[in-house]
C-alpha cells in the first residue's frame, strides 16, 4: 500500500535526512521525500496500520528536522 | 511569498537597521560595543542558534544552523561584531532568496503539469451538477462546454466539437469528435457543447495515469542525484574537521597567531554548506522532466533521462513506429485507362468487403461509391474478388487470380501488396498498397544521427524486401526483417552486447505487443500512447503522439538537463573549492565567504530552472 502526504520542509538537505530516517523505520517498505514537490510517499505492506505507522514517521521526522510539518 | 517568508523579510529589515545604528552608535556611547551589536544579532539569528542547539540535542550535529552558529559566535568571540551580525544577516537573506526561487520554480513546474481537471458537470436526475471528477462513476453522463477540460475518458453521445490535445501531446493539433467517438481526459473542448458518457472512473482515466506517472517520477533517481546525496553526507563533516584542523594545526606547528587561524577556520565553515548542490541538482532533473512532459514526452524517472542522454543505439519497431501501421495506396499503374478509372473500378469491386485492403482502396477513392453499379459480387478466398460493374465483369485480386482467368499480368517494382485488375479478358493494370512511412520518419532518423546516435536499427516482422526498402529510404544502419516477437528480444540482446559500456540502447515501439523488448532495452520508449494505457504502463518513456521525431527532441532535452546538472555541480564545487583555498591562504574574508555560499546556491537554482524549457 502506498500513500502520499503533503509536507512542509524548508531545506533540501533536511528533506534528505527525513527520507533517510523514515526509510529506517520498521514497517516502512520504501519512503521518498521530495523537497521540490513537498511530498512524502510511504509504502508499507498491505494491511498495516497506517495511522500508527504515521505517528512513528512524524516522530522520526521531527527528530531530524523539528520544523517540518506533515499533513496527515 | 509565504507568511513565513514575509516575516523573515521583516526581521531582515529590522536587523539591518539595528546593525547600521550599532555601527554608528558604538564609538559614541559609553556602553561596551558588543551589547549594541548583540541586539541585531539576536534579532536576525535567534532561530538559527535555537535550531543549532536543538539539533545537537537530537544528535544532528553537522547542519548549516550549527555551522552558522559556530561561525558567528566565533566571530563575536574574536571581537568582529559587525561581521558576525552581517554574516547572519546575509545568510538569512540568502535563505529567503533561495526559498522564494525554489518556490517559484516549483510553481512553474507544477503549472506545466497542471492538466488535472478541476470539476465535472454531471447530469443527475435531470439536473446538471458540478462535482469533483473523483465523485463521478463509470457510465454517468457529463456535459462538457466549450473551453472546459475533458475530466474523464468518455464516449460522445451528442454534439460535435474540436478538441485541443496540446496538454497531452505538446502540440496543438485539433482533433474532431462526433457522436460515437472517444474523448480523452486532459484535452480541452474548443468549439461545441458535448454530452458524453464516461467509460472509466477518474482514477483510471488517461489524465490521472499521466499525473501519477509524472508525480512519481522523482522516486527513480539519476546517478548524478544519488551521487549528490552521498556526497552531501560526508562533505559537511569533512569541512568541519578541516576547519578544526585549520584552527589548531598551523598555530601549533608554525607557532602562528591563534586569532588569525581561528578566523580563517570560521570562513572555512561558512562555505561548507552543501545546499547549492542538494537543491539545484534534483531541481534540474525535476525541471527537465517537467519540460519534457510539457512537450508530450513523459519520462518515468530521472534515471531514464540520464540514460536517454547517453543514447548510442536506437532500435525501432517498424509498424506503427516508423510507418503508419495501416495500408494505403502508394501507386496506381494503369495499362491503358486513367488512374482514377482504375481506382474507381477497384473501389467499386471491393465496395462490400471489410478487408483492410478493400478499405484502403475505398479510402483512396474518397468519393461516394454508387453501389447500384455493382452486381454479382463474388469473393474468391485467397485470390480476390469478381464483380460486374456497369455490366462488365471485373476481376480484382492477386497474381494467382490473374493466372486463373488467363490474363497476362505484369509484376510491379514497387514494394507492397500488388492488386491486379482485369476486365473483358484484358489486363487493366495494378494498384500497389503499402504501409506508408510516417512523414517525419526520415527527418527523425537524420535528427538522431545529428544528435550523435551511432546506430539506428529497425526490427520488423515483415518481409525482407519491405524492410530493406523502408530501411534504405530512411537511412537506417541495419534492418532485421522476418522476425517473430521472440526474435526481436534476441536481436536486442545482440545489439546490447555490441554497444560500448557507457552508451545506452533505446527501443522504440508502439507499446502494443512489444512489452518484452521494451523492458529488455536500457530505455523502452512507447509512442502514440494517447489513449493507450498498455503503452503508458509498459514503457520507461512515453511519447504521447505518434511522431518519431519526438525521440530526438527527448534526447536533446535529456542532454540539456544533464548538462545543466553538471554545470551546477562543477560551478558549486568549483566556487566553494576556490573559496576554501582562499580561506586557507587567508585571502577571503567572512563577507565574501557568505556570498560564496549563498550566491552560489541562488545562481545554481536559477540555472536549474532553465531545464524547464521545451526546446532542446
Amino acid at each position: 500500500m502506498k500513500k502520499k502526504f503533503q509536507i512542509e520542509v524548508d531545506c533540501a538537505n533536511c528533506a534528505l535526512k527525513m527520507e533517510e530516517a523514515v526509510n529506517k523505520l520498521e514497517g516502512v517498505t520504501a519512503a521518498s521525500v521530495s523537497f521540490i514537490q513537498q511530498r512524502m510517499t510511504i509504502e508499507a505492506p498491505d494491511g498495516s496500520d497506517f495511522d500508527a505507522l504515521m505517528k512513528e514517521v512524524v516522530r522520526a521526522c521531527k527528530k531530524v528536522e523539528p520544523d517540518c510539518v506533515i499533513n496527515l | 511569498m509565504t507568511k513565513k517568508q514575509e516575516k523573515t523579510l521583516g526581521r531582515i529589515g529590522a536587523a539591518g537597521g539595528l546593525l547600521v545604528l550599532a555601527v554608528v552608535a558604538a564609538p559614541r556611547l559609553p556602553v561596551p560595543a558588543i551589547l549594541l551589536f548583540l541586539v541585531p544579532y539576536f534579532t536576525i539569528g535567534w532561530d538559527i542558534l535555537w535550531k543549532a542547539l536543538r539539533n545537537i540535542k537530537n544528535g544532528q550535529v553537522f547542519d548549516e544552523n550549527f555551522l552558522m552558529a559556530i561561525a558567528t559566535v566565533g566571530a563575536l568571540a574574536i571581537g568582529e561584531y559587525p561581521e558576525a551580525v552581517f554574516v547572519m544577516l546575509f545568510y538569512q537573506v540568502g535563505e529567503l532568496f533561495q526559498a522564494v526561487a525554489v518556490g517559484r520554480s516549483r510553481k512553474s513546474i507544477t503549472a506545466l503539469m497542471d492538466i488535472r481537471p478541476d470539476y465535472a458537470n454531471v447530469e443527475r436526475e435531470g439536473k446538471v451538477e458540478t462535482v469533483d471528477p473523483d465523485e463521478v462513476a463509470m457510465g454517468e453522463t457529463l456535459l462538457i462546454r466549450p473551453g472546459e477540460r475533458v475530466p474523464i475518458d468518455a464516449v460522445v453521445l451528442e454534439g460535435v466539437s474540436t478538441l485541443n490535445t496540446a496538454a497531452l501531446t505538446g502540440e496543438s493539433l485539433p482533433r474532431d469528435v462526433a457522436p460515437g467517438d472517444e474523448v480523452i481526459s486532459g484535452c480541452v473542448n474548443l468549439s461545441g457543447l458535448l454530452r458524453v458518457r464516461t467509460t472509466k472512473e477518474f482514477g483510471d482515466s488517461t489524465v490521472a495515469k499521466i499525473l501519477d506517472l509524472v508525480e512519481n517520477s522523482s522516486a527513480k533517481k539519476a546517478k548524478t542525484e544519488q551521487f549528490i546525496t552521498r556526497f552531501a553526507k560526508w562533505y559537511t563533516p569533512a569541512v568541519v574537521i578541516g576547519a578544526v584542523a585549520l584552527a589548531v594545526l598551523p598555530p601549533l606547528l608554525l607557532d602562528g597567531d591563534w586569532t588569525r587561524w581561528f578566523r580563517q577556520a570560521l570562513i572555512f565553515l561558512v562555505i561548507s554548506c552543501p545546499c547549492a548542490l542538494v537543491i539545484s541538482v534534483p531541481l534540474t532533473f525535476f525541471g527537465g522532466i517537467g519540460g519534457c512532459s510539457r512537450a508530450g514526452i513523459l519520462v518515468k524517472g530521472s534515471n531514464y533521462l540520464e540514460a536517454l542522454a547517453r543514447t548510442e543505439t536506437v532500435v525501432f519497431d517498424k509498424t506503427g513506429t516508423l510507418t503508419e501501421g495501416g495500408f494505403q495506396v502508394t501507386a496506381i499503374h494503369p495499362q491503358e485507362c486513367e488512374e482514377s478509372r482504375l481506382l474507381e473500378l477497384a473501389a467499386l469491386a471491393e465496395s462490400h468487403s471489410s478487408h483492410p485492403i478493400a478499405r484502403s482502396l475505398r479510402d483512396a477513392y474518397a468519393a461516394q461509391l454508387d453501389q447500384s453499379r455493382v452486381s454479382d459480387v463474388e469473393e474468391l478466398a485467397g485470390r480476390g474478388v469478381k464483380a460486374d460493374i456497369d455490366g462488365m465483369t471485373v476481376y480484382v485480386g492477386n497474381d494467382k487470380l490473374m493466372e486463373e482467368v488467363g490474363v497476362p499480368w505484369r509484376p510491379c517494382h514497387r514494394v507492397g501488396t500488388t492488386v491486379h485488375l482485369a476486365g473483358k479478358g484484358e489486363y487493366l493494370g495494378h494498384i500497389v498498397i503499402a504501409d506508408q512511412i510516417k512523414p517525419d520518419a526520415k527527418a527523425a532518423v537524420a535528427a538522431l544521427k545529428r544528435a550523435g546516435v551511432r546506430q539506428a536499427v529497425m526490427l520488423t516482422g515483415d518481409a525482407k524486401e519491405v524492410g530493406q526498402a523502408v530501411g534504405a529510404e530512411l537511412g537506417l544502419d541495419q534492418v532485421h526483417a522476418q522476425l517473430l516477437p521472440a526474435d526481436k528480444v534476441d536481436r536486442v540482446e545482440e545489439l546490447l552486447k555490441g554497444k560500448s559500456p557507457r552508451g545506452t540502447l533505446v527501443f522504440v515501439g508502439d507499446g502494443i505487443n512489444d512489452a518484452p523488448v521494451l523492458s529488455r532495452a536500457d530505455v523502452g520508449v512507447a509512442m502514440g500512447a494517447l489513449g493507450s494505457d498498455a503503452a503508458i504502463e509498459a514503457a520507461d518513456v512515453v511519447l504521447m503522439d505518434d511522431k518519431p521525431s519526438k525521440l530526438a527532441q527527448a534526447i536533446r532535452m535529456a542532454r540539456r538537463t544533464l548538462r545543466i546538472a553538471n554545470q551546477n555541480i562543477v560551478f558549486a564545487l568549483g566556487v566553494k573549492g576556490i573559496f576554501l583555498l582562499l580561506g586557507v591562504l587567508g585571502r577571503a574574508n567572512m563577507w565574501e565567504a557568505t556570498f560564496a555560499d549563498v550566491g552560489v546556491s541562488v545562481i545554481a537554482i536559477l540555472n536549474a530552472t532553465r531545464a524547464l524549457k521545451e526546446n532542446g
